[in-house]
């Protein structure tokens, strides 16, 4: 009767609170040791396997987890020091604490015990499936059945699990570990490079606050980022989306030669053609030569191309269109081929000329698709770091007692924050406030967008 | 009727006046680096648009003046680094695109929207944290600079799964049901059947990551600090145009320009149509 009972047991995916209440003693003896359920149901290896793990978690946490986890509150507070050795006739250091490093193996404490808590479910979970499997007198997978699994129904498990181990130590390790860093006094400021403390919001009030000088460039930066962003974004659109009707058009003559002159331009790697255009743009590059020789300019003048605030603004928007539209041409072409030819012909028909055909048809039409595609690209261009820093740098610098020029945006600051200046709090809270104005602003556009309101409606 | 012939005559002509246009605006850059690469003159500022002089010893420059700035050591370690991390990348991004769009599992939704959420935080902005994360480790000294790089290159790269996961999405799963009845493991599916099928999103995974260590010029900054014999030659090339280079590197700047750009250019005029494929996949859904 009890066989029966348990063979109706789901085992698919057992809840924790299910292995509790439904398990017998060896599965509940293997939330405190783990590995047991399994080694006393047939499957020795995989429960010395769990064994093991928890074994070794156990020494780390009394070698050094413990002691960095209880490290993490107060970030050491030990300085180094001088000691004046007598035998030795010289200053010798002490080892001081490093609150980054303390920061550092504390979070990395965190993880793995995060680690090992998912460990220590799944070794409950599978003490209780192979305690239910013997008891109602079913197989229980062999460890080279198991093994096998790994390459067919857990197949899953086996090619996550290298990818996400890297994106966790690479990715979210050091996001969550610059998260912290926005919430202590790590900076240059009052030298607080080697021992720091937390300082809770502080750090988020000055940036606020317009009065300082770190407020008034955060507001001044966030201004001119939008600007940007609105201006790259939108510039390169239409740009791109004329230049791929008007090569598009039916009259047009070689059609592959001029889409290849365009594409050769992305072909050459980003960087190159950024550095390639700032040098050219130089109060003595090639473009100021040439208008001299051509007579535009007088001699021995040049255009401020990046000295003037309002000139490099103008600059780098128009360089972008330069660097952008013939990827906005490749991206368009095709969605542009999509829209419905009935339409045109429709419009033919009643006599509407190519403008308003271009504004009614096809503007509305390549809104509504390419909403999604427009986000994404706006928000690339909130963070698009290579544009600004390899073309003007950021210059130029007008108020000097801030760290940002004029072409800032809030990503190239926040290199020049951490990177130049090592403010690295208040480059940390910038990089968590790009984050929310990011996705407040595409979660907002896209719930309001045609495209989610009426899926597939066009 | 005549008068309609002639407007579209006419029209036809400014749209070829304007093209012809914009193409050279396009065109004039480039034209201007490969000029610049084959000048006699040296320094930044010249006075005339063409050369005095041809010549070809800026390349020979760039890879036999090794004492200041060694471009041939700087493009070994690129290649280096480009190899490895394009291995493992390639990896990463296939078999997680093929999980995601193949495979039901729990994890699959998480993981997806974390992927949307960490791309909306500056690439970068962790990456002083990733300095000292590897720093800890000991990956920031000497040769294991380069490590710490192929690291950096391929870690990440299983969070931009979707143009891959687009492709995979649009193989019938017919295909993937009838070899399951034959007894294949999902492990053969994926390797016999799922990736001889998907040759140009393979090929496509594998020049993109390969292609990544030669432009990405910040993350190499970052790491490699000070230490010149681990430079990439986006650092290079970048150093190049330094003050204190400038004047003697500049055409080598140019003839480095060029010859980062023709493979990089080939391969991205070979692959154009499996980009757009891949874009408009996505926009589509």
């Amino acid at each position: 009767m009890k066989e029966k009972a348990v063979r109706n047991v789901d085992l698919s995916d057992p809840s924790l609170s299910e292995v509790f209440r439904n398990g017998q003693s060896a599965a509940r003896l293997s939330a405190p040791v783990m590995g047991l359920g399994c080694i006393l149901h047939k499957q020795v290896i995989k429960g010395l396997l769990y064994l093991a793990i928890e074994a070794a978690y156990i020494v780390f946490m009394i070698r050094s987890g413990l002691h960095n986890l209880a490290m993490l509150p107060g970030l050491g507070s030990v300085p180094q020091e001088e000691v004046w050795n007598e035998e030795l006739q010289v200053y010798l250091y002490t080892k001081g604490d490093q609150s980054i490093l303390i920061l550092l193996y504390g979070l990395g404490t965190i993880l793995i015990t995060i680690l090992f808590f998912l460990i220590w479910r799944a070794s409950l979970r599978s003490a209780y499936r192979a305690e239910m499997l013997d008891l109602s007198g079913r197989h229980v997978p062999s460890f080279t059945e198991d093994l096998k699994s790994l390459l067919n129904e857990n197949l899953p498990f086996t090619l996550m699990t290298p990818p996400m181990f890297f994106i966790t130590v690479l990715t979210i390790l050091p996001l969550i570990f610059m998260i912290c860093m926005a919430f202590t006094n790590y900076s240059k400021i009052d030298n607080h490079l080697v021992l720091f403390d937390w300082v809770g919001l502080r750090n988020f009030a000055t940036l606020f606050d317009s009065s300082s000088v770190l407020g008034s460039t955060f507001w001044k930066v966030l201004i001119w980022t939008l600007i940007w962003a609105f201006f790259a974004t939108f510039t390169n659109y239409f740009f791109g989306m004329v230049l791929a009707i008007l090569i598009n058009r039916k009259d047009t003559k070689i059609k592959g030669f001029w889409r290849f002159c365009f594409v050769l331009s992305c072909a050459v790697p980003m960087f190159v053609s950024l550095l390639i255009m700032r040098t050219m743009l130089q109060p003595e590059g090639a473009v100021n030569v040439m208008l001299r020789n051509v007579g535009l300019i007088p001699a021995g003048s040049s255009l401020p191309f990046f000295t003037n605030a309002t000139w490099a603004r103008i600059s780098v928007i128009v360089i972008n269109i330069w660097v952008g539209v013939p990827y906005t041409l490749l991206q368009l072409t095709g969605v542009l081929q999509n829209i419905p030819a009935d339409l045109y012909e429709a419009a033919d028909v009643d006599g509407a000329s190519k403008v308003q055909q271009f504004f009614s048809i096809t503007l509305p039409y390549m809104f509504y698709v390419t909403t999604p595609y427009l986000i994404a690209t706006f928000t690339a261009n909130v963070n698009n770091f290579n544009v600004i820093y390899l073309l003007s740098g950021g210059d130029p610098v007008t108020n000097l007692a801030s760290t940002a020029g004029d072409t800032d945006l809030l990503v190239t600051w926040l290199y020049k924050l951490t990177i130049e200046n090592q403010y690295y709090n208040i480059g940390a809270v910038v990089g968590i406030l790009t984050f929310v104005i990011l996705a407040v602003g595409s979660l907002l556009t896209y719930r309001n967008s045609k495209s989610y309101k009426e899926e597939g409606g066009f | 009727m005549k008068s309609a012939k002639m407007k579209r005559r006419r029209n036809n002509m400014i749209v070829h006046i304007i093209l012809a246009i914009l193409a050279a605006i396009w065109v004039f850059p480039i034209f201007w680096v490969i000029l610049t690469s084959f000048r006699a003159e040296k320094g930044s500022y010249v006075s005339t648009f063409f050369p005095r002089a041809y010549t070809l010893d800026n390349y020979r420059k760039l890879f036999t003046d090794t004492t200041i700035l060694n471009f041939p050591k700087m493009f070994m370690n690129t290649l280096i680094i480009a190899v490895f991390s394009c291995i493992l990348s390639t990896f990463f991004v296939l078999s997680v695109a093929y999980c995601l769009s193949r495979l039901r599992f729990k994890f699959r939704r998480p993981y997806m929207n974390m992927a949307m959420v960490l791309g909306l935080f500056p690439g970068f902005m962790s990456m002083v944290a990733v300095y000292f994360i590897l720093k800890a480790v000991g990956l920031t000294e000497g040769s294991m600079i380069r490590l710490a790089l192929i690291l950096c290159y391929s870690g990440g790269t299983a969070l931009s799964f979707q143009i891959a996961k687009g492709f995979f999405d649009t193989m019938p799963l017919a295909i993937d049901e009838a070899a399951m009845i034959d007894g294949c493991t999902r492990w053969q599916i994926f390797t016999k059947i799922t990736l001889p099928l998907s040759k140009p999103i393979v090929i496509y995974t594998v020049l993109t990551s390969f292609i990544a260590p030669w432009v990405d010029f910040i993350f190499a900054k970052v790491i490699c600090r000070a230490n010149a014999d681990q430079y990439t030659v986006a650092i290079g090339l970048w150093k190049m145009l330094e003050k204190e280079y400038i004047d003697n590197w500049y055409t080598c700047f140019a003839a480095g320009a060029v010859l980062v750009s023709i493979p990089i250019a080939f391969l991205f005029l070979r692959l154009q149509k499996y980009y757009v494929n891949g874009l408009t996949g996505g926009v589509k859904g």
